[in-house]
């Protein structure tokens, strides 16, 4: 199996916050790698360091055999890697269509726009969005908007897919939905990383597992292995997040 | 482009302009027009960076300026004919736009809005001062350079024909790009920088030309306006004024459509005319410009063609 991604001891530091810390993991080709962990444990700055939003202080990113450290957004798109976002990015006075027409002109394979309209009809279609495709993107709904990231990531037709908690703020029906839609996706033979809080989701989904913790990798394997390795059972009792729920259910009581 | 109707209704734009004074001779009536396509000519490439690109440029005007120095200086010191010089003026202003480009669109929003008036400010400073544009008294060119135009009053007909075709250039420009994957990419900025890099826009590259494409026809309409007065000087070659109104124009119509900027100018120098000649009302058509401005932002963002479009919802795919 090739590798499609593969990092090498990649670090980024903000002022006194190291939040990718010397983290080094490889991803095969179409493989649904997730990626978990507590918040603030650096899993959407990581992204941001894949797609070039931020340059590595130090360290190797290799996409598909070529060397993408530091390149700029725009490049890193037309190489076939396109993302979602967790706050979602739509163009808001545009419509759904032109959206994903963006996507399929300026993505992996450089369309000409009549060729575009084509391709992102298609990508709109497999997010569910084809009843909406004249719609407005502000006056999509909040799944209606995470579709749209999706479809328009979908339009570009990578090689590699991020996906930035696409499930958060959806409820189960859309959320079924929505993990029907990505085993699709990788059918086609995209690669997918993802990101999700959605632990019955995500063991679900990936083929692998990897586990952030305040920027560093505490494990990496099956999601079967993962759930059973003590420090990562650990990792997440302190979770800031579990404390408040635990502090919430004393109160409660009280 | 030629199966397109809104291709027609531009041809029948600029027809109109070319028949209307034509037909009867009517001098007031062209030299009232001629300011209309300046106006027009100035807003709708304004409008490459303000509808489409979403970036507000304060110094449309140092085109126009540097475009009319760039030709009065050819023809004056260097004995150019005119078209040659207005295709000159167009490449150099051009160049350096993407060039100043290429440094000032690193800015965005309001931070980039006021490196455009420091812009204006600085080619002001160094025009001023410098000594083969004849520094601040400006240049004179005799009369001499009408006669191979066939003399004075034949060359004005010319040079306003030549005004017209600059203006018809400019609303297909706008056209064309607007429908161009280009234009696409612009829009995408104009909405969502960030988002559209990730996906894929080269935002530089794209910004920079634009920004360049909108200075080429402006500095065109500049050398033809100043060969006209056969006179240039820095204090109305950069008048920060005009530079303002063209934004009220292109607000006044609804940014980021053609038909709307360019009704917008048209109303606007009509208005213009028609407040500097009556008596009450003499020099007051910037307190109008401010007043309209206000009520455009408050009440009708989308500007005449968004209004227009909402009523009549099917003129939107007709009128781009």
């Amino acid at each position: 199996m090739t590798a499609i991604l593969e990092l090498d001891h990649v670090s980024k530091r903000f002022g006194g916050l190291q939040a990718v810390n010397d983290l080094t993991f490889a991803m095969h080709e179409g493989e649904i790698l997730g990626l978990i962990g507590p918040n603030g444990a650096g899993k959407s700055t990581l992204f941001n360091l894949l797609n070039g939003v931020f340059a590595p202080d130090s360290g190797r990113i290799v996409f598909g055999g070529i060397d993408i450290t530091g390149q700029a957004p725009y490049l890193v798109a037309r190489h076939g890697l396109a993302r979602t976002h967790q706050i979602v990015q739509p163009l808001t006075n545009m419509t759904v269509l032109e959206n994903c027409t963006v996507g399929a002109c300026f993505g992996r394979d450089n369309l000409p726009l009549a060729r575009a309209h084509d391709v992102a009809r298609e990508a709109a279609a497999i997010a569910g969005l084809d009843d909406r495709l004249e719609m407005l993107a502000l006056h999509l709904t909040i799944a209606g908007k995470k579709r749209l990231e999706l479809a328009r990531a979908l339009a570009a037709q990578p090689k590699l897919l991020l996906l930035d908690e696409v499930l958060a703020g959806l409820n189960p029906t859309e959320i079924e939905h929505m993990i029907g839609v990505i085993r699709r996706i990788r059918e086609r033979g995209v690669s997918i990383l993802i990101i999700e809080h959605l632990m019955q989701a995500i063991m679900n989904l990936s083929d692998r597992i990897v586990v952030l913790v305040s920027g560093e990798k505490l494990a990496e394997g099956l999601p079967a292995e993962v759930a059973q390795n003590s420090a990562v059972i650990e990792a997440y009792l302190g979770d800031p997040k579990l404390a408040a729920e635990l502090e919430g259910s004393a109160q409660h009581v009280s | 482009m030629l199966r397109r109707p809104f291709f027609w209704i531009i041809a029948l734009v600029i027809a109109a302009f070319v028949a209307a004074p034509a037909i009867g001779d009517d001098v007031d009536l062209r030299e009232s027009l001629a300011l209309a396509t300046v106006y027009i000519t100035l807003a709708s490439n304004l409008n490459l960076m303000l509808g489409y690109a979403g970036y507000i440029n304060f110094g449309s005007i140092v085109f126009f300026g540097l475009g009319g120095y760039i030709c009065v200086w050819l023809v004056d010191a260097h004995g150019w004919s005119l078209a040659p010089s207005l295709f000159a003026a167009g490449i150099g202003v051009s160049a350096l736009a993407f060039i100043f480009g290429l440094g000032i669109l690193r800015l965005r929003g309001p931070f980039f809005a006021l490196s455009t008036i420091g812009v204006v400010e600085g080619v002001q400073a160094f025009v001023q001062n410098f000594g083969p544009w004849g520094g601040s008294s400006g240049i004179y060119i005799s009369p001499e350079v009408f006669q191979p135009l066939g003399g004075a009053a034949r060359a004005l007909w010319v040079i306003y024909f030549a005004l017209v075709a600059t203006m018809g250039l400019s609303l297909y420009l706008s056209y064309a790009i607007k429908i161009s994957k280009f234009g696409l990419g612009l829009l995408a900025i104009g909405q969502n920088e960030d988002a559209a890099a990730i996906l894929g826009v080269p935002t530089p590259r794209y910004k920079a030309w634009a920004y360049s494409a909108s200075a080429f026809l402006p500095a065109i309409t500049g050398g033809l306006y100043f060969f006209k007065s056969a006179f240039i000087q820095p204090s109305d070659a950069f008048d920060l004024s005009l530079s303002t109104e063209a934004l009220v124009v292109a607000m006044l119509g609804g940014q980021g459509t053609v038909t709307g900027v360019a009704l917008g100018a048209y109303l606007y120098e009509e208005l213009r005319g028609y407040l500097l000649t009556s008596e009450m009302f003499s020099h007051f058509q910037l307190v109008i410009a401010g007043v309209l401005l206000l009520v455009i932002v408050l009440f009708f963002p989308g500007g005449l063609m968004g209004f227009i479009y909402s009523r009549f919802p099917r003129t939107q795919k007709v009128l781009e």
